[in-house]
């Protein structure tokens, strides 16, 4: 490993970025305009208090995850990954670069989404905006990782695109959101006790509910940080330097 | 070692069909060697293996004394893929930058790549607007990075106009002057004369290994691609 090439490596793909612009501007911008939208869909302070702020969550791990699996896919199929993978590059430092620049990018997203609902829609939370943010970037993170990961299942940007509802969906149906954990079946309990998505929620939650630290949003949030390292791990795996 | 590439019984199977089948040759250091043949032939499963991407059925190949894709080998052997593997969405500088990076070489050495594959005025223009030859420079420019002492290029000069091939042949034996190997595909017959060593390589066989002097005696004609008939038309008769 070589934080030289890691830097190197997140430094390429903010460049490759910056030279989308409109990828940019609706990285930027969408979440905030969704947050907008929910808030006058719902048109109560209390609801959009109960929905939009665990949705601050929910937002950065989709959209890292489509624009993260795209991105992965485009470098496996343009030989750009084979080079490099025959060069002293080592996987972490391109798996390490992509979470260092999608997180960057991430935290404007979580930045202007969070700023937007609290200061122009009147977001009301016991907790602070800041610990907010963390969470949003913790999930945006985690997005990139299960990007990284299914990318190597797809041979298409089609298929890339399709593995968005086939993975994050079933997550954000049993996330509590839509309705609580504790009153699902017992057998989808179980089921959305394993799903990262369930304990950003929760942690968001949390902070809504709560002006100080609790211990409830650290182990959320470790175990969100957990899923990412163990989707980066299982990623490290699909990037072989032998192909037949 | 006196050779840079040492390939012994060489079998690779690709897609469930075996492609080459036991193959041996070898690369001295400081040469250029031109891989030729028709497409088909094996040209980029064999230089796949020299780089250590291809996964081998069985056999050896060892370069500059180490096996073809050990972690030692891979500031040392730089590699040109068929199709331009750069960013598209990147300028040739960037490009250039981010790969001397990968490979510890300077922003400056990234500069003098650019110049050399004749790539200065376009160094600002993202890969996505160039031409196709221009794409090809642009990856062949971010292999030259770092000075690997093999290079292996597969078609380098597909698409290029007489001019520039000319310069890229020129480069290529100043590098090989300078002590570096280098290994070109090729499918252009006439670009088999700026080669120090030929491989010809058909369906899978080496069916010559020899230079271009000795190729055109042993067929006894003057042009390449008639060399290259006859030499088939041997190997078939026998």
């Amino acid at each position: 490993m070589s934080p030289t090439i890691t830097w190197a490596t997140a430094k390429r793909v903010l460049t490759q970025l910056s030279h989308d612009h409109r990828t940019v501007a609706l990285l930027v911008l969408v979440p905030s305009l969704l947050m907008v939208l929910l808030r006058f869909v719902f048109d109560d302070d209390a609801a959009f208090d109960a929905i939009g702020l665990p949705l601050l969550g929910v937002f950065p791990l989709v959209i890292m995850f489509l624009v993260t699996s795209v991105a992965m896919l485009r470098e496996r199929t343009s030989g750009t990954l084979e080079r490099l993978l025959t060069t002293p590059m080592h996987k972490l430092d391109l798996l390490l670069g992509y979470g260092i620049a999608f997180a960057l990018a991430a935290a404007l997203q979580a930045a202007v989404a969070t700023g937007t609902a609290y200061l122009l829609l009147g977001l009301d939370t016991q907790g602070s905006w800041g610990w907010v943010v963390v969470v949003a970037v913790a999930n945006a993170v985690l997005g990139m990782a299960l990007g990284l990961l299914i990318s190597a299942f797809a041979r298409s940007e089609f298929q890339a695109v399709q593995f968005m509802p086939a993975v994050v969906l079933p997550q954000f149906l049993t996330c509590g959101l839509l309705i609580s954990r504790d009153q699902m079946a017992g057998w989808l309990e179980a089921i959305s006790n394993v799903l990262p998505m369930s304990y950003a929620v929760e942690g968001l939650q949390e902070i809504g509910a709560n002006s100080s630290l609790t211990s409830t949003l650290v182990r959320d949030l470790g175990v969100v940080l957990g899923a990412t390292v163990i989707a980066l791990g299982l990623g490290a795996l699909t990037l072989r330097r032998r192909s037949g | 070692m006196k050779e840079a590439v040492q390939v012994t019984d060489l079998v690779v199977a690709r897609g469930g069909k075996e492609v080459l089948h036991g193959l041996s040759c070898s690369v001295s250091r400081g040469s250029v060697t031109g891989l030729l043949g028709p497409s088909g032939g094996g040209k980029t499963t064999l230089m796949r293996c020299l780089v250590g991407v291809q996964t081998v059925s069985s056999g050896s190949v060892m370069v500059l004394d180490e096996a073809a894709g050990s972690a030692g080998l891979r500031h040392r052997v730089g590699y040109v893929t068929q199709s331009p593997s750069v960013y598209s969405d990147l300028t040739v500088a960037e490009n250039a930058r981010y790969f001397a990076a990968v490979l510890g070489a300077s922003s400056s050495a990234a500069v003098r790549a650019i110049a050399d594959v004749g790539l200065k005025e376009q160094s600002a223009q993202l890969v996505a607007t160039l031409s196709g030859g221009q794409r090809a420079r642009a990856s062949l420019a971010c292999a030259l990075l770092g000075d690997p002492e093999l290079l292996i290029l597969d078609e380098p000069t597909v698409g290029l106009d007489p001019v520039l091939r000319e310069e890229l042949w020129g480069m290529f034996a100043s590098l090989a002057a300078g002590g570096t190997t280098l290994v070109v595909s090729s499918h252009v017959m006439d670009e088999a004369g700026r080669c120090d060593r030929i491989l010809l390589l058909r369906e899978g066989a080496l069916i010559a290994d020899d230079s271009p002097d000795a190729l055109r005696r042993a067929a006894g004609t003057d042009d390449l691609d008639q060399m290259f008939l006859t030499l088939i038309q041997k190997v078939e008769a026998a």
